[in-house]
């Protein structure tokens, strides 16, 4: 991998356990400034745990992780990050318009108490636009499509103008062009030289886009390199022989599911 | 009638009820949008313990709530951090500890029934004035916090885990949710009652958001209904007073019940209206396909539904779009 620039995410020895229990071990990451990543992998092989580990929503068991050549622990500049969590919708208890989604991501750079500045609504402008959504800004989140949403979703993390994005299964249920209005925005964001980790299990429309990628296998790193079409991901030797044998999934770890009201949940 | 307007009591109570129909739906709508709507309840079950210990100490009921009521909401709020599923599981044990200890405590301490039931129903006419001076401050800290933090709570409730990512210090502003929940409870505890607080919290919520497509109008409209239905309710019982016992807090709740029963009928069919007139959408290439016979002349006054579609309007009715083309329609 060429990290001959700057390091953006920088994991070593990366473990993070789930209720006592080691999901993802042993992982080496880092990625350059301007690389577009594909961390791929079946459902349960630990790759959105791995994300949630890389944005601080869950801790490192052990390993060192660096943002920004700055160690986690030190790491304040979150406004260089844009998450786009896993969702399967943007909308809450109560109607939020649009433009209050996207613009909720640019509380990265608002002081308190401040009303937006020009330039704030400047960046929220342009977000929408990038995802293509200028005509629904004044709409309810709910009364959106389940792609349209997503494209909110991604608007929102723009809205902070970051360097960093992180992106969970953008693509999951999301319709062709609707992919492909995501795989323009990305495209959009690539060009301008962010850096983009994305967690997918089928890449669809933004294959193009992939400069690497990353295969997750039951919580450790096992193909890391050139990029993979969406069916070599499952393969065991990731396409490279043609016998094609078919290969039983196996049981997935998941920890144990705890209910009672005062258990720790897994979160 | 009017004289009772002038009455000092009356003067007091006015006020109390303005600012409790500001503040409770205030946070409300932040519960509503992390869909804890019965926290409020919650809260108000587990400050009758509060006011008991209040009577049973010979302490002001209303502080001993607020700090009760306080520490019941950050509780509620990590248990609800900590464990996931069976967090509703969890406030149920919490309610019901509250209620019943405090009916357990009031009965130690000697006091009948009916003290307690000034907090659990409200008794807003017997407000002294220093009632409503703590009312007042307790109110406006309410509204300034909710109004003025707005956008970090709405993108806290919105989504925690792209808050936290975004750098914001989430579990602080879920406490600081909850304990403005329990400040307002015990605010709206001498209006409408600890039984009925939530009502005051959610229902403008619900009755404001049929019509409402933002979070912004939906959180000052509900201000503005809660407001309306506060001191309409007040002023419908103290007016009916003279004819029957009306008591103010479920004259309150239901004024703000009726808003709900007017607002969602013309919500819904507001959306219905919105959804049915929403531009089809444009796929080039459309098939030429004309309609049977046609006598009708469709126009902007023909009555059918006119829908947008690309460069010309199609006309809904009975399964068909029709679009003019040329001296016939055309299916669509």
């Amino acid at each position: 991998m060429a990290t001959t620039k700057e390091t953006v995410v920088d994991l070593r020895g990366g473990a993070i356990a789930i209720a006592g229990r080691p999901v993802v071990r042993g992982v080496d990451l880092a990625v350059g400034s301007g690389e577009f990543v594909a961390l791929m992998g079946a459902n349960g092989s630990g790759k959105s745990t791995l994300v949630r580990g890389l944005t601080g929503l869950r801790p490192l068991t052990t390993g060192t992780l660096r943002l920004f050549d700055t160690p986690f622990d030190h790491f304040h500049e979150w406004r260089r990050v844009g998450f786009v969590p896993q969702r399967t919708g943007a909308a809450s208890g109560v109607p939020s318009s649009v433009w209050e989604v996207v613009a909720s991501g640019r509380l990265t750079r608002r002081r308190l108490l401040r009303p937006l500045s020009r330039a704030d609504r400047a960046a929220i402008d342009e977000a929408i636009s990038v995802v293509g959504l200028e005509r629904e800004t004044r709409q309810g989140v709910s009364q959106l499509s389940g792609g349209q949403q997503q494209r909110v979703l991604i608007a929102r993390a723009l809205a902070g103008q970051p360097d960093l994005f992180f992106l969970d299964e953008p693509t999951a249920g999301v319709d062709l062009p609707n992919q492909q209005a995501l795989a323009h925005a990305l495209g959009t964001l690539k060009s301008r030289g962010s850096t983009i980790v994305l967690v997918a299990h089928e890449l669809g429309a933004l294959a193009p886009l992939v400069d690497r990628s990353v295969v997750m296998r039951d919580g450790r790193v096992a193909y890391d390199g050139e990029p993979l079409a969406d069916h070599e991901v499952h393969h065991p030797d990731f396409g490279e022989a043609h016998t094609h044998h078919h290969t039983e999934p196996g049981r997935r770890d998941h920890s144990p599911h705890v209910g009672s009201p005062l258990d720790r949940g897994t979160r | 009638m009017i004289e009772l307007l002038s009455l000092p009591f009356m003067q007091r109570a006015l006020l109390a009820a303005l600012l409790t129909g500001l503040a409770a739906p205030a946070v409300g709508t932040y519960l509503v949008q992390r869909r804890l709507s019965l926290m409020g309840d919650g809260i108000g079950h587990v400050a009758v313990t509060g006011v008991a210990l209040g009577l049973l100490t010979h302490t002001s009921p209303l502080w001993a709530a607020t700090v009760v009521a306080v520490l019941g909401a950050v509780l509620i709020e990590v248990i609800r951090e900590r464990g996931h599923t069976n967090g509703d599981v969890a406030l149920a044990l919490l309610f019901y500890g509250g209620l019943a200890g405090g009916v357990f405590l009031t009965g130690l301490a000697g006091q009948s029934a009916n003290e307690l039931q000034q907090y659990l129903f409200g008794s807003i006419t017997t407000l002294s004035s220093t009632d409503v001076w703590v009312t007042l401050a307790l109110a406006a800290v309410v509204v300034l916090v909710c109004v003025g933090l707005s956008p970090q709570l709405f993108a806290v409730a919105q989504d925690d885990e792209f808050a936290r990512v975004a750098g914001l210090n989430v579990r602080a502003y879920n406490v600081l949710v909850a304990v403005l929940a329990a400040v307002s409870v015990t605010v709206a505890m001498r209006t409408v009652g600890l039984l009925l607080v939530s009502a005051l919290m959610v229902v403008p919520v619900a009755a404001a958001q049929q019509l409402t497509r933002s979070f912004r109008t939906t959180l000052l409209g509900a201000m503005a209904v809660g407001t309306l239905a506060s001191v309409g309710g007040l002023l419908v019982s103290a007016f009916a007073s003279f004819e029957a016992r009306v008591a103010p807090g479920p004259t309150i709740v239901l004024l703000a019940l009726v808003g709900f029963a007017v607002t969602w009928p013309l919500g819904a069919a507001l959306r219905a209206r919105r959804r049915m007139r929403a531009p089809f959408p444009e796929l080039g290439q459309e098939r030429h396909e004309m309609s049977d016979e046609h006598p009708h002349v469709h126009g902007p006054e023909c009555g059918h539904v006119a829908v947008p579609h690309g460069d010309h309007v199609d006309y809904v009715h009975d399964g068909h779009r029709h679009a003019a083309h040329g001296k016939h329609y055309d299916e669509h």
